[in-house]
């Protein structure tokens, strides 16, 4: 049997940890939950859950000190999975709080329009981004629906890293990023059954 | 059919840890446990889970943080806690533990301004503002609708449509709406309350009380315009499978989430 992955979801105070953990464990890993920059700093993996407010998430993280443990894994391009709003913090900032986003992706997250159901909750379906089709975190996902929770969505000015797409209250918008060694979904796997599972299967098997 | 699922949502009254109304729709080794009960729905094709401590002392609170992280470490899907919920510290406590979604009763009515520090400690899209209504007139529903609390044994007089509209005003991110008349009876949801509160708010709103079939599942949505339909008793006392009831629902024209059968 291989070695499991160790996965270090990160408990800043702002994401369900519990589920995250048991999501990376039943696709596989060995995940810990942990607020502290050097335990996590000796994980295989870090997973940023992010439930709530995308400004409080950021002032959340740089007073834990983990906002630059995660610049440096990402410099460093190690693995890293963002959710909901850990993948929202990826890009250069929202329409949610003053603070700058962490700027590894162009673009801007902003609010659902005003004549949608908000937030955008439930079970949506998943398509893969136009020449996306083949990438493999996409396999018996694409098509089918995920679970999501949120009130904001990534307008992404560059195209390349979107994967997987979802379209809500008028506007289609990414919820599957890939940049480098670092993932993002605006839906959440560790909620999303047999289907969020499989997603998380098809990352873990492409870093072992 | 694309575009966002109409959730169907079992909900569990739980006490002392253990589900109380008695569950006989498959062979389960302890029908009273939480954790096995929501496991088995998580299997059954269930979009979401709600518990609803029906003791809410304080010490059944710390039995229930048991019950939410034993929960969260076994299913794949989210979950709502709600009864006896008085405070951020609960919220915050119960989130941390594992639930997806806090949801206020009595304590919201008896003090407002809780939604709004709830919302703004947690995150709208965590709080779930649960409304108990009431037909002021039984067979008029043009004479409106009262909140009820303490489980439905106080009339507060308070109008259940402007309840909501200012609920979502404070910070709620979602209304989980139970006719009281129509609770148990199994004759269909109050399909004049639901759709006069989901004209009147931008949130969505969980349909409950009052379910005995598909279709009066399908109506919640259709009809009433829930994004969610909730009921306890056909799915315990398995008159009604989560697999049939979304068939039946697809059929209807609604969006629903299938799962593929166990092997």
């Amino acid at each position: 049997m291989t070695e499991r992955l160790r996965v270090a979801v990160l408990d800043y105070d702002a994401g369900n940890v519990r589920s995250a953990k048991r999501g990376f464990d039943a696709a596989g890993a060995d995940a810990s939950i942990t607020g502290d920059p050097k335990v996590a700093d000796r994980a295989q993996v870090l997973v940023v859950p992010g439930v709530g407010h995308f400004a409080s998430c950021l002032a959340q993280l740089r007073r834990s000190g983990l906002e630059r443990l995660l610049r440096s894994w990402i410099e460093a391009e190690r693995p890293v999975f963002g959710i909901c709003v850990g993948m929202q913090l990826l890009y250069e900032g929202s329409d949610e709080g003053d603070e700058p986003g962490l700027g590894l992706l162009a673009g801007r997250v902003e609010r659902f329009p005003p004549e949608a159901i908000v937030p955008h909750l439930g079970w949506d379906v998943v398509h893969a981004a136009e020449g996306h089709e083949d990438d493999p975190l996409l396999h018996g996902v694409a098509g089918e629906r995920l679970y999501f929770v949120h009130s904001y969505y990534a307008v992404p000015a560059a195209h390349e890293p979107v994967v997987g797409r979802c379209s809500y209250g008028g506007v289609d918008f990414p919820c599957l990023v890939r940049q480098g060694s670092v993932v993002g979904t605006q839906f959440h796997p560790e909620k999303s059954g047999i289907v969020g599972q499989r997603l998380l299967e098809n990352w873990l098997a492409e870093l072992t | 059919m694309d575009g966002l699922s109409v959730r169907v949502i079992p909900c569990l009254d739980v006490t002392g840890g253990r589900v109380v109304k008695g569950i006989s729709f498959v062979d389960l080794r302890d029908a009273g446990d939480p954790v096995e009960l929501a496991r088995t729905y998580d299997r059954e094709g269930a979009d979401e889970l709600c518990f609803l401590d029906i003791t809410a002392s304080s010490d059944a609170r710390e039995i229930m943080l048991d019950v939410v992280e034993r929960v969260a470490d076994e299913v794949s899907i989210p979950f709502t806690v709600g009864g006896g919920m008085r405070s951020v510290e609960d919220a915050r406590r119960m989130l941390h533990a594992g639930a997806d979604r806090i949801s206020f009763n009595t304590a919201a009515v008896e003090r407002p301004e809780l939604l709004a520090e709830a919302a703004a400690a947690v995150g709208s899209q965590s709080i779930v503002v649960a409304v108990d209504a009431r037909r002021r007139e039984p067979d008029d529903p043009a004479a409106g609708w009262e909140i009820t609390v303490h489980g439905g044994r106080t009339r507060t007089g308070i109008d259940a449509v402007s309840w909501c509209a200012r609920a979502e005003a404070l910070g709620a991110g979602e209304i989980l709406l139970t006719s009281m008349d129509r609770d148990g009876t199994k004759t269909g949801f109050d399909l004049d309350l639901l759709r006069t509160v989901t004209d009147a708010v931008g949130i969505p709103v969980v349909a409950s009380g009052g379910a005995g079939t598909a279709d009066h599942l399908a109506d919640g949505a259709l009809e009433g315009g829930a994004s969610a339909v909730l009921a306890a008793s056909i799915f315990h006392f398995g008159e009604l499978r989560i697999r049939d009831v979304k068939r039946g629902m697809a059929a209807r024209g609604l969006p629903v989430r299938m799962v593929p059968e166990a092997g």
